[in-house]
């Protein structure tokens, strides 16, 4: 084995390790901050097994938006709203966790059986583009896959515009989950001169 | 365009005279460079900080250091040695873990991206074909590193100015790709040697400000915020949150920020230089000096001579743009949070998006000069 494969190995295998304890820890672990930040890890990781397969371009895309914008806001948002909350006891936790955990084994034993079936090996190993990859990719974003990639940023643009009517209450009258009429006090509180009523 | 030294091969040539074989000459060679950029880091970091004493002391008529060396040289070693040796201290109630890892993650990624920092056609690390995207990339990890020490502190100063931090770096991240993607527009590469090459024609004339003005003010704003200097400290800001998330650090830990931040602002320096300032390149090209002198380009006295001249040109580009950095710190007021995210979106952000679009169009009508 030559000093490259054996480098390949090492580091193949302790990124799927990192991916796969991590990947549970996001899951079984209590505190949800330590869930997020093994999140983020867990990205990373898989930036590393795209670097592995020659393509550096998704791998650091995937850093720049799994790790920097998806995995960012996750933490921003909890933490702006880091509040203790003690959560309510669930009565019939036991038969829950019995259901989720045999529907995430189908799933798992369905990729097996994809893994197995799939015939992996591609049909001549010259056809890796390595540097190239970039420029093919933005070939195919501009001419087959146009289409997809533009619903995808209308699709993004309709969620921006509903995040933002959500969050600025003054644009209803109404709140949206309970009916209420909206108290408009705290709005943009910030833009109006402190001193005013100071006389 | 392949003229200039090739260290890696004569190193290679040289160890297998001893009979290595090159896989073993190969590893032998890779940590060299690594090394010797690390080390070029820290000693800039050293530099800078002397020259952030010195300039902010003639901003304010005081002489500054002046006992420890000439002129004070050796008083940033004496920063560093007194910061290695002070105890380090994890508060009773932080989060042991977060805490120590948040520090690493801030420091890591900055050292990473000098992967992609070219002094010279083959004086860089590794001329990856994603160059520039890496760093984009690479920063945005940054955040997490400053959410989680702020975070693990345990303090609300320090929480808030790590929320800070990650909304002030989330926010500059977009007008900085925008502005990079217009010049790799021209350029028609991602490669940081290609971006170089493209501004090599004719000296100072070809150089990337001339055509890029806009980018080159925007890239500027936003390394300088990215790097959370003044005026854009805010996630620092001493009158409002003691230090923000550095407020608990101490020791090597806080040391790491240190280094962190004047890698960082050493390596947004290096970055307008490259791209914006032509790189290693001589504000005459040297192909014509040794023509007007009649010297063979490919004689090797030449070729070290204009690898040394590249080096010199990089550190001596990114030296007046640090100089620049330092004197607005010193001279300018810090911005409210909220001028800071206006400037951001609603200034910036459009701004930078026309100039894109302007790049695009000049490109296609005039391809000669804007690339073709």
């Amino acid at each position: 084995m030559s000093i490259a494969i054996t480098t390949q190995f090492i580091c193949f295998t302790i990124l799927s390790l990192v991916v796969i304890i991590g990947a549970l820890g996001v899951v079984l672990l209590e505190s949800i901050v330590y869930s997020a930040f093994l999140l983020g890890g867990v990205f990373m990781s898989v930036a590393g097994l795209y670097l592995l397969l020659n393509a550096s371009f998704v791998a650091a895309a995937q850093v720049l938006v799994y790790v920097g914008a998806v995995n960012v806001l996750i933490i921003f948002a909890i933490m702006l709203v880091n509040k203790k909350e003690d959560l309510k006891p669930i009565n019939d936790i036991k038969s829950r966790r019995v259901i989720s955990t045999s529907i995430c084994l189908t799933l798992l034993s369905l990729l097996i059986r994809v893994d197995l079936t799939n015939v992996w090996s591609l049909s001549s190993p010259q056809n890796s583009i390595g540097e190239e990859s970039t420029i093919r990719i933005g070939e195919h974003l501009f001419s087959d896959y146009l289409l997809p990639f533009e619903v995808a940023s209308v699709l993004l643009l309709m969620a921006m515009i509903g995040a933002i009517v959500l969050a600025r209450r003054d644009v209803m009258s109404k709140d949206i989950s309970t009916g209420l009429p909206v108290d408009q006090e705290l709005i943009e509180k910030s833009s109006e001169p402190l001193l005013t009523n100071k006389n | 365009m392949e003229y200039g030294l090739d260290l890696e091969y004569s190193f290679n040539e040289f160890l297998k005279g001893f009979g290595l074989s090159s896989e073993i000459a190969h590893i032998i060679w890779l940590p060299l460079p690594m090394l010797l950029v690390l080390v070029a880091a820290v000693v800039g970091v050293l530099v800078t900080v002397w020259l952030e004493r010195k300039i902010s002391a003639a901003a304010q008529q005081r002489i500054g250091p002046e006992y420890a060396g000439a002129l004070g040289v050796l008083q940033p070693i004496a920063d560093g040695l007194k910061l290695l040796v002070k105890e380090d201290i994890i508060p009773a109630k932080a989060d042991g873990i977060l805490f120590t890892a948040g520090p690493i993650l801030v420091l890591v990624p900055v050292i990473l991206s000098w992967l992609i920092v070219p002094f010279g056609q083959n004086l860089l690390i590794s001329n990856v074909g994603i160059g520039i995207f890496l760093w984009i990339a690479l920063s945005s990890i940054q955040p997490i590193g400053l959410l989680m020490s702020g975070y693990a502190s345990n303090n609300k100063y320090s929480l808030l100015g790590g929320l800070r931090a990650a909304a002030q770096s989330i926010s500059y991240e977009i007008p900085l790709a925008l502005s990079v993607l217009a010049i790799v527009l021209m350029t028609n590469s991602l490669s940081t040697v290609d971006i170089v090459n493209q501004q090599s024609g004719a000296g100072i004339l070809s150089w990337n400000i001339w055509r890029q003005p806009v980018g080159f003010i925007v890239f500027w704003i936003c390394a300088l915020a990215e790097c959370e200097r003044l005026p854009f400290d805010l996630p620092e800001a001493e009158e409002e949150l003691v230090a923000g998330y550095q407020t608990e650090y101490a020791g090597m830990k806080f040391a790491l920020f240190y280094l962190g931040s004047y890698i960082n602002l050493i390596l947004s320096a290096l970055l307008v230089s490259i791209l914006y300032l032509g790189g290693w390149g001589f504000p005459i090209p040297v192909e014509l000096i040794a023509k007007f002198l009649n010297l063979p380009i490919n004689a090797p006295f030449i070729q070290v001579f204009t690898a040394s001249i590249g080096i010199v040109m990089t550190v001596l580009k990114a030296y007046l743009l640090v100089f620049i950095a330092i004197l607005l710190r010193w001279t300018t007021p810090r911005v409210r949070i909220d001028q800071l995210l206006d400037l951001g979106w609603k200034f910036l952000l459009p701004i930078s998006l026309a100039n894109l679009l302007i790049t695009a169009g000049l490109k296609l009508a005039f391809p000669q000069f804007f690339g073709g």
